[in-house]
């Protein structure tokens, strides 16, 4: 069963804006399973303070993030696409980067930036399921980690848990809204796989 | 009337309300907000003049830093 799902998977496409602890967390497990394609958008590199959640290692510190998480996907798996896009995602490119992505994950940092990506993509694509990252700073309460469906928008977190100095974001608590993120994508790129028992 | 807010049905003590005073009504004072109205997308530059009738399913997304 599982080479019948990485078959399924290996024609999919997912796009993932922002690639810091969500978004790097995320490709890691969508890439684990066998998506077959990943798209990938940031401009940022690399930071020590990134370490602490962030799916990326010491000795690629500067390095920009798009390329060092590809780095890090090709050695879990070398033949999986990953489509690199070093920019800041906006309206004006929005399109050229994700118009083929089956699913799109949010992931990006600030609030303002998960707002105008949400708004811009549900006006583009009203039918293209998006799945937010939504308030997961800080640490403990596991119960308040849920996931609440708009339509074709998805929203995967606590939507309270606002990162600040006292209430930083740490790797479990990211890590798990991460994983519910690529769990969610999983569930609707599965939708049109055919059971079959004929082995 | 009676409308959906987040999934929960809601009684309101007014005939219509634009989306500005049912953000003032229900005291969502966040500025970071997705809205949708019967699934279609309200932009920021709207709240002002959509307006929200009775039955209407109305989906209001907080959205905080962090990620």
């Amino acid at each position: 069963m599982n080479d019948k799902i990485r078959e399924h998977l290996g024609s999919k496409i997912v796009g993932i804006a922002g690639v810091g602890g969500l978004g790097s967390n995320c490709a890691v497990a969508l890439a684990r399973i066998g998506v077959g394609k990943i798209i990938i958008a940031d401009f940022d590199v690399v930071s020590r303070s990134n370490l602490n959640r962030q799916y990326y290692f010491e000795d690629q510190i500067g390095l920009l993030k798009v390329k060092a998480l590809k780095m890090n996907i090709f050695r879990i798996d070398p033949h999986i696409r990953i489509m690199v896009h070093n920019q800041k995602v906006s309206s004006e490119n929005l399109v050229d980067i994700f118009e083929s992505a089956d699913v799109l994950i949010e992931a990006m940092d600030l609030a303002s930036e998960k707002c105008s990506f949400i708004e811009n993509a549900i006006q583009q694509w009203p039918e293209k399921p998006i799945i937010s990252g939504n308030g997961m700073a800080g640490w403990g309460m596991n119960h308040e980690l849920i996931t609440t469906q708009y339509g074709n928008l998805y929203v995967c977190g606590d939507s309270i848990s606002e990162v600040s100095d006292e209430q930083p974001p740490l790797a479990p608590r990211v890590g798990i809204v991460a994983n519910m993120q690529a769990n969610l994508a999983l569930d609707i790129l599965m939708k049109d796989f055919i059971y079959s028992t004929d082995e | 009337m009676n409308i959906t807010l987040n999934h929960n049905q809601t009684q309101l003590d007014a005939i219509t309300l634009t989306v500005r005073e049912l953000l003032t009504i229900k005291k969502f004072t966040f500025k970071m907000l997705v809205i949708k109205v019967n699934g279609v997308l309200v932009k920021k530059d709207q709240y002002e003049h959509f307006t929200i009738h009775e039955n209407d399913d109305v989906q209001v997304i907080h959205l905080v830093s962090g990620g």
